[in-house]
């Protein structure tokens, strides 16, 4: 495990999703650890833009060859851009989880939308709680 | 982890990086680096398994012959020594025990290679069907088992043995050493492409495992997890117990009828898969293709109109073709090819068709 990338500048939800926070924008994927447990991802399924979401609302779901993993809202808010790319090129998130395979931009509602997130060191400390 | 069994090679496994997974009651490697490239070495150059977790069981004795004639769907009086045959143990209802594969070790003996899941369940069933002078016996403890596919596997396993494997006809099979070890070699496999299984004692099973990883380096031959081996066997439209076969499902629904020998055999379940095949089918397994993306996974609806018509029992991406397939139960009447329905996936409909088996190469048992 101690190859997980975890990048200090980003927040994370227990789930496994970051969230980039610009302004009253979240930019927001899967983790490394999350893409290494998935293994080869063939296909993802995108949320619809526009959609209001609460904390942990199904956004989506990322297929492995082996499994079918939720992909959940870390942030409340509403859906304002998804990564189109990903419908065709689904490798991107095993390649670059932090960067072209990003996921979606939800744009957050209310003061508490980010209550539930954890920093990279508590985030860390989760990956490695479940280490072997 | 308490109560979960592991092969002798557990601890290489951990070695090269496994991902591990509780399969069968195993802790079993499902990927070592990717199942896509896993896949794409053994359709193209070599992989190697370990798949020790699966049973054999012994029939050695006057009645071993007559007994498994009387256990399996395949006669086995006309099952040469040296030869392979899959057939399947039935119950008297004609439900699927477990599909295995049956080795001819002499007049007087023969083996079952079992599904790792059925070892128990298989060894039971063989006691109470089988007179004393069978000489039944479960060897999967003290038997190790590879699986070395793809098409680099006989010029690996031709450097490495005393024997001649490439010589070894489909089904055949051959003692011989493998890394100075004693060996029996059969020229069988799970996945669709050329390729060997190589039963030696457990305690001998990681030297050959790591000899064979050594010597075919070369030729791109990598580790292969059960990831693979799905995708694999169900791009060769091979059946996997528990998903196409159960205990309550006939050999002839799943497609299986020519590894049934009726002809006046009297074996265990014999009489009621005579009967169903007399009565109208209720449900035949197919493949098929998804129209538009998505993955048709196991239990999975399958309708059509909005009405629910069948059920997927396998589904993944192809790797060889690029295309997401899939096996399942449906009415007879949608059994043709290019056949359409849906497939119910979290709610969304996906388009599929139906398309004949194998999906990938001539494969078969």
């Amino acid at each position: 495990m101690s190859s997980t990338q975890i990048p200090k500048e980003l927040l994370y939800s227990r789930e496994d999703e970051w969230a980039r926070v610009e302004d009253h924008r979240v930019v927001v994927g899967i983790t490394d650890y999350a893409q290494d447990q998935l293994g080869d991802i063939v296909f993802v399924e995108l949320p619809e833009i526009g959609k209001p979401l609460e904390i942990r609302d199904v956004l989506g779901a990322i297929e492995s060859v082996k499994a079918v993993s939720d992909l959940y809202a870390p942030v409340a808010g509403t859906i304002v851009e998804v990564n189109r790319q990903l419908e065709d090129k689904p490798e991107i998130v095993n390649e670059d989880c932090y960067g072209d395979g990003w996921m979606c931009v939800i744009e957050i509602a209310g003061d508490d939308a980010l209550a539930d997130l954890i920093d990279a060191a508590a985030y860390a400390q989760h990956c490695a709680d479940r280490a072997d | 982890m308490s109560g979960v069994l592991r092969t002798p090679l557990h601890a290489i496994h951990k070695r090269l990086g496994a991902r591990m997974v509780e399969f069968a009651g195993f802790d079993m490697p499902v990927q070592y680096h990717s199942i896509l490239e896993e896949h794409a070495a053994v359709r193209e150059r070599a992989g190697l398994f370990d798949v020790s977790h699966m049973g054999q069981i012994h029939l050695r004795g006057p009645a071993a012959l007559a007994t498994a004639d009387r256990l399996l769907t395949r006669p086995m009086a006309s099952l040469r020594v040296g030869r392979v045959r899959y057939a399947l143990l039935c119950n008297e209802e004609g439900g699927v025990v477990d599909d295995v594969t049956v080795y001819r070790l002499a007049d007087d003996h023969l083996f079952l290679c079992v599904n790792a899941a059925n070892i128990e369940k298989d060894y039971r069933w063989i006691v109470r069907n089988s007179p004393d002078d069978a000489g039944v016996r479960n060897a999967s403890d003290e038997t190790g088992l590879l699986a070395l596919q793809g098409p680099a596997s006989p010029a690996v396993l031709e450097r490495i043995s005393s024997g001649s494997p490439g010589t070894l006809e489909r089904y055949g099979f051959a003692e011989f050493a493998v890394a100075d070890r004693d060996a029996l070699v059969s020229r069988t496999g799970y996945t669709g492409s050329d390729g060997f299984e190589i039963y030696v004692a457990a305690g001998d099973l990681a030297a050959v495992f790591d000899a064979l990883l050594s010597e075919g380096a070369a030729d791109g031959l990598v580790p292969v997890g059960l990831g693979a081996r799905d995708t694999l066997r169900l791009e060769a439209a091979m059946p996997l117990y528990g998903h196409e076969l159960d205990d309550t499902t006939s050999p002839l629904e799943a497609g299986l009828g020519k590894f049934v020998k009726l002809d006046g055999r009297d074996f265990i379940g014999a009489e009621a898969i005579a009967r169903r095949a007399a009565e109208p089918q209720t449900r035949v397994l197919v493949g098929f293709e998804l129209d538009a993306k998505g993955i048709a996974r196991a239990d999975y609806p399958i309708a059509r109109n909005g009405q629910d018509v069948g059920v997927v029992t396998s589904g993944a991406p192809s790797p060889t073709l690029g295309k997401s397939i899939g096996l399942g139960y449906v009415a007879p009447e949608l059994a043709a090819p290019n056949t359409t329905f849906d497939i119910r996936v979290r709610g969304r409909a996906i388009p599929a068709h139906v398309v004949e088996t194998p999906f990938v190469g001539a494969g078969g048992q």
